[in-house]
């Protein structure tokens, strides 16, 4: 971090002669570089110069790190990939401006679903341009798992448990999962959304209330949690998510908790949607609903009115429909906004979108947990911590409830 | 003359000082700074960035109040004890061994010192694939036909804390090796030949000269071991994540995930302070003892 702020000094900005916009972020894999390639391409036809300043590390934590350091080194880059309350504590820290101009002259408001604003339309102001949409309470289902025990996919936790002993009888694992922090804390939202609902996941993971973290949903949205331990393979901890969704390409598992990114592998290995695996949201007991996390590029305060300008040119970018399109098809998530044509998409994307724009008008669109949009860093961080502890051991739900509520009193 | 020979006298008395000068300046900065950088923070109620509001010992009250502090302590207690002292057992044992005029000494030295020369992240990734049992050394076994074998150490969160000192004892103890080598090779044969002569046995020589004389040797071992133990982040990180759950969670990678990823930057300010508190606790008596037998 000390190295970083002395290169971050060192390079601080030079005088560009033409509008240029440096773009910090931590899409290094192959799906979601291509998928930036799309915005990168629009911005320098533009006549806009592009820095690229990825940090690599899936989760963001690394790049976060940079950021701190540039930004304790007063050298912030003019947009950064960042998420949920990340977003509104920069926000808070008056660090980033916006494009309120362009998003009126542009239209915004009608073009974004409402769960898109809570995100990048902070106090009145746009302070972050999204990119995309993702769903993270899927199951990605093998078809030919399915097939051999000649069951239909399940739309009830109680169809998908009693799947379970079938799958073993069979030789494959019903359930593939990659034991690492993380991907614990976006399985136990899934089922805090599909178990609990929608009431229950606002009232425990945004209003972090109390008696509800204690209260027996919580303890039936865990003993489903108990349920799901009891369908992974023993050599599961540690394991990488991608490795996962490969156990259920190759038809080795037959279903993967995961978010919508998962698609990208399944794309890669050359699968089709219907013909080769499902992609169906989590069964849900309590009426619909549908977890999302949004991506956004965040636009820090800049004041040579070149950066100014690159800053407008790559939201307008971000935001055209065929950028929207094109990035979405390489990362395998949805367009942000609603109001476009998704007949260029696959089967996936296109469901993922209708579902999307059903709840949102429901008010079932809920912020994702894991992905810090519903609480602070602080909180999902507590949390994962009791989550993976009762992944990973033999604590009962209700002892895990008990050290949820704990943990989550103490980070707030 | 003389104002010219003066001149040339301060130069030759300053420059030594100018030379060291920007290094120790740049230490001072870097090092001392931002340790008191690090206690002011502990002290404040940060949160993403730094920010100066006094909030007292609260970090530190939480602090201890977090199970996975607990942990955290719990691990690094066992972690350093079991490392350290089979650290030193098994670099002892293989310097006594290598110390007997064997053929091949040349050879054998650095094979054993090379692990050395790798970065923990390597260790911790090869031993991660080594003892996976779904690709390494149990499913070798089961395919050579050893099917009950089984080694799952590293996915068991009581076990997993005991992978991490296989590799790390792994990578030291050669290192550990050469400096017990170089101690045993700075023993006076006089001394030893006189033993033998009184009818000392091999056994009675090593345990009564020869082990008690490589006292030095055996401070600085403990004190690198020591150091490293407290600071061992980058092989937990490649070899185990912190996981099964949380169970190999050790200070360091708290230190960094509170600071960094969970905006919690007084919590782990303070858990900085603890670790710095804790080698200094190791390292000061050791400083003492040394400079006090040197005036002696």
């Amino acid at each position: 971090m000390r190295a970083l702020s002395i290169t971050a000094l060192l390079l601080a900005t030079p005088a560009f002669a033409e509008p240029s916009v440096e773009v910090m972020h931590f899409w290094t894999s192959g799906g979601e570089a291509a998928a930036l390639g799309a915005v990168r391409d629009k911005v320098v036809a533009e006549g806009v110069a592009w820095t690229d300043a990825p940090v690599a590390g899936g989760g963001g934590d690394q790049a976060k790190t940079a950021l701190q350091a540039r930004i304790a080194s007063g050298n912030p880059p003019a947009a950064m990939l960042m998420l949920g309350q990340t977003i509104t504590d920069w926000a808070a820290e008056g660090m980033l401006g916006n494009v309120d101009a362009l998003a009126s002259a542009q239209g915004w408001d009608a073009a974004l679903p409402q769960a898109v604003k809570d995100w990048t339309k902070i106090d009145g102001h746009y302070v972050s341009v999204p990119t995309n949409v993702h769903r993270t309470d899927m199951i990605w289902a093998s078809k030919a798992a399915f097939d051999k025990i000649g069951a239909a996919y399940p739309t009830t936790w109680e169809e998908l448990n009693a799947l379970a002993p079938k799958f073993v009888e069979a030789g494959i694992i019903p359930l593939a999962h990659g034991g690492q922090a993380w991907q614990e804390a976006y399985m136990f939202e899934a089922v805090a959304a599909g178990v609990g609902g929608a009431e229950f996941y606002r009232k425990a993971l945004i209003d972090l209330d109390d008696s509800t973290l204690r209260g027996p949903e919580m303890i039936a949205v865990l003993a489903q949690m108990a349920e799901l331990r009891g369908m992974v393979d023993p050599n599961f901890p540690g394991r990488d998510w991608n490795l996962a969704s490969s156990m259920v390409i190759n038809g080795e598992a037959a279903m993967q908790i995961m978010g919508d990114w998962a698609k990208g592998e399944f794309t890669n290995a050359g699968k089709k949607p219907g013909d080769d695996y499902a992609c169906i949201p989590v069964p849900k007991a309590k009426g619909d609903a549908f977890v999302y996390l949004v991506n956004s590029l965040s636009l820090f305060t800049q004041t040579d009115p070149d950066l100014i300008k690159g800053q407008e040119v790559l939201a307008s970018a971000i935001m055209d429909a065929s950028v929207q399109i094109a990035f979405n098809q390489a990362k395998g998530a949805i367009p942000a906004r609603t109001d476009i044509d998704l007949s260029a998409m696959d089967v996936c994307a296109q469901a993922t979108s209708t579902a999307l724009a059903a709840n949102d008008a429901g008010g079932t669109a809920l912020p994702t947990f894991a992905g810090t949009h519903a609480a602070n860093a602080a909180v999902v961080g507590a949390a994962t911590d009791a989550i993976t502890a009762f992944f990973n051991s033999d604590q009962t739900p209700e002892e895990a409830a008990t050290a949820l509520a704990d943990a989550i009193a103490a980070a707030r | 003359m003389a104002t010219k020979a003066d001149f040339r006298t301060t130069l030759q008395d300053w420059l030594p000082k100018l030379v060291l000068a920007p290094s120790f300046a740049v230490t001072l900065l870097f090092v001392y700074g931002f340790i008191l950088f690090t206690v002011v923070l502990s002290f404040t109620g940060s949160k993403m960035l730094p920010r100066y509001d006094w909030v007292g010992f609260e970090n530190y009250e939480k602090l201890f109040a977090l199970p996975a502090w607990t942990t955290a302590i719990t691990n690094i207690a066992i972690f350093a004890t079991l490392y350290i002292v089979i650290c030193t057992v098994i670099g002892l044992m293989l310097a006594i061994f290598l110390d007997q005029k064997i053929r091949g000494e040349g050879m054998l030295r650095p094979i054993y010192l090379y692990p050395m020369a790798l970065s923990f992240i390597v260790t911790g990734t090869a031993w991660k694939w080594f003892l996976d049992p779904g690709i390494g050394l149990e499913r070798i076994m089961h395919q050579w036909g050893w099917e009950s074998f089984s080694f799952t150490w590293i996915k068991d969160g009581e076990m997993a804390l005991y992978t991490i000192v296989i590799a790390a004892v792994w990578q030291t103890s050669g290192f550990v090796m050469a400096m017990f080598l170089a101690g045993l090779r700075g023993i006076d044969n006089e001394i030893l030949k006189a033993a033998q002569i009184d009818g000392a046995s091999n056994w009675q020589l090593y345990r009564r000269i020869v082990i008690p004389l490589l006292r030095p040797a055996f401070l600085s071992a403990f004190v690198i071991l020591s150091h490293l133990a407290i600071k061992s982040y980058d092989l937990v990180i490649a070899l185990t994540g912190g996981g099964p759950g949380r169970a190999t969670e050790m200070p360091a990678t708290f230190m960094y995930s509170y600071t960094f990823t969970r905006n919690q930057m007084g919590i782990g300010a303070s858990s900085a302070v603890i670790m710095l508190m804790t080698i200094a606790a190791i390292m000061v008596p050791y400083l003492y003892a040394e400079l006090k037998e040197k005036k002696a």
